[in-house]
């Protein structure tokens, strides 16, 4: 492809080609660590000791913190997958399949996390631990999608096809995301009692949204740091017979 | 061979095997039966609570049933080696799989509408819902067949898939059972169900278009 | 604002600092595992290599 610049394919060529990428991630790994640190523990300060009371929630509201990014990031995180999956189904690039299974227990972390948070925020708010409103289903629900994809892959012994057959789920997963999530909002919108939750689109104070907006990058600099850590990982397991791992051992003995 | 005629073919094939079989053709419909009747037994026998339970304890038990009756789509064509032979053929696998989908739905999903009248005195379902309940089965079970046949593809070559499958499907099926069993209560409460009975038919179709092809990516990817 | 209303939360603390420990649980068990199994692996792999060049 001629639109493409020598330079450019070239570096892709090469991040592609396991043991560089191998490489790569661990030049990366501490870099994004730092960055990740720095901005979480700005976000933090921001959220919970800066920015003020909520007149309505008091200090409760501040699970947002977490909370909110969370379940971005378990959407995003999932989106995500669903791309690497297409690049791993269409051009077999063993990389997209290893970044996509690699993605899936954050993901799932996070789904967890936002659930597990939801509920907390919700207990002093609510009354209950869980409330069948739209947004914890819809996240129930991922978290399932999620646990599948991970199950999968574990089931399949032959790690190529796994890969594969995760990328095809992936894909259909994704398919179904947005049917969920306009279901379930339908169905909570038929079921849903009196209250009507404050976690629905407040117009949000900048002091709030600052330090929101900062936990949000920080976790997407956590799941690039995450994803890498467990690519090595799986990349190992993978190219376990291949030369620049006998290599790779050699050098660290 | 023309490809309409392979379609054929392979549906009657299914059907004539399934035929064979026949005794087995009446237990997912039994299940979907028994399922129905545990409910009752656990809850207490209130008619208002079993009336208000009524449709999402049919579709969730339709449900089951069809999860359970998955197996069949492709196991014993993958055990006996035929499932190979037909990714060798010269047709589209995404329509020989279509083919195999239609006669399962034919053999284990239309039997289930049968069931229907009956479920419907256990729980004491009102007379207004009750063409809703056949309209919903009509609709839901082909899409169950559809969107399972995808989890089967993926998982048909795994020794213990049953329990797998039924965590890759059921995430899937939560539409469809979310659209199917409010129908039916909004029918019994003799509210307008042409909204759900429309979302219900256009995902059908969208499966119709969807699912074969993945489905056939999976069975090659799971024979090989 | 001193510490001791810091970690009062105006009530809240149960729930908000379980929260944040939570999150902080699984975000450290994401890293930590696939870096403990990986020096497992690596070491088992060594392990391998030195017995089959005897």
């Amino acid at each position: 492809m001629s639109v493409i610049p020598a330079a450019v394919s070239l570096f892709f060529h090469r991040t592609a080609s396991p043991p560089h990428f191998y490489a790569l991630a661990n030049r990366f790994i501490p870099w994004l660590t730092g960055i990740f640190f720095l901005l979480l523990l700005a976000g933090l300060y921001g959220g919970l000791v800066l920015a003020p009371t909520d007149y309505q929630q008091g200090d409760s509201y501040r699970i947002i913190y977490i909370h909110v990014p969370a379940a971005w990031m378990s959407l995003f995180i999932y989106v995500l997958m669903a791309v690497m999956a297409a690049i791993a189904l269409v051009w077999r690039i063993k990389l997209a399949e290893i970044m996509l299974i690699s993605s899936a227990p954050i993901g799932a972390g996070f789904t967890f996390v936002a659930l597990v948070t939801g509920s907390l925020w919700g207990k002093p708010m609510w009354g209950t631990w869980w409330v069948w409103d739209a947004r914890l289903t819809f996240e129930l629900i991922l978290l399932f999608q999620y646990l599948g994809v991970m199950s999968l892959y574990t089931a399949i012994e032959e790690k190529r096809m796994a890969a594969r057959a995760v990328a095809i789920l992936a894909l259909v997963g994704v398919v179904n995301v947005p049917i969920i999530h306009y279901s379930v909002e339908w169905w909570s919108t038929l079921h849903q009692g009196p209250t009507v939750t404050k976690m629905d689109k407040p117009s949000i104070h900048i002091s709030m949204l600052i330090p929101l907006l900062l936990m949000a990058l920080s976790f997407k600099f956590y799941y690039l740091l995450a994803a890498l850590q467990n690519a090595k990982l799986e990349l190992v397991k993978r190219e376990a017979s291949s030369q620049w791992v006998r290599n790779l051992l050699e050098n660290q003995a | 061979m023309s490809l309409s005629k392979a379609f054929f073919a392979i549906i009657q094939r299914d059907l004539l095997l399934a035929f064979r079989r026949r005794a087995e053709m009446a237990n997912p419909l039994l299940f979907f039966v028994l399922v129905v009747t545990m409910f009752p037994l656990a809850v207490g026998a209130q008619p208002h609570l079993l009336q208000a339970m009524a449709p999402g304890v049919i579709w969730v038990s339709a449900l089951l049933a069809a999860l359970l009756s998955l197996d069949s789509l492709f196991r014993t064509d993958f055990e006996d080696g035929s499932l190979e032979q037909m990714l060798l053929s010269p047709h589209f696998l995404s329509i020989l799989v279509l083919g195999k989908i239609l006669a399962h739905w034919l053999v284990t999903g239309l039997p289930l509408i049968v069931a229907a009248p009956l479920l419907a005195m256990f729980l004491g379902l009102p007379e207004s819902a009750m063409g809703t309940l056949w309209l919903t089965l009509i609709l839901a079970t082909p899409l169950l067949s559809l969107i399972g046949a995808i989890g089967v593809a993926l998982t048909v070559g795994l020794r213990r898939g049953g329990m797998i499958l039924s965590l890759l499907v059921l995430p899937l099926y939560v539409p469809v059972l979310i659209f199917a069993s409010s129908a039916v209560s909004r029918a019994a409460e003799g509210l307008p169900v042409s909204a759900q009975l429309n979302i219900l038919l256009s995902m059908l179709l969208a499966a119709l278009v969807l699912v074969p092809l993945p489905t056939a990516a999976a069975l090659k990817m799971s024979v090989n | 604002m001193n510490l001791e209303t810091f970690f009062a939360m105006g009530g809240y603390a149960f729930y908000v600092w379980t929260a944040y420990g939570v999150t902080f649980l699984v975000l450290l068990i994401n890293i930590l595992l696939p870096m403990l199994q990986h020096k497992q692996l690596l070491r088992q792999l060594a392990l391998k290599q030195k017995r089959a060049s005897r």
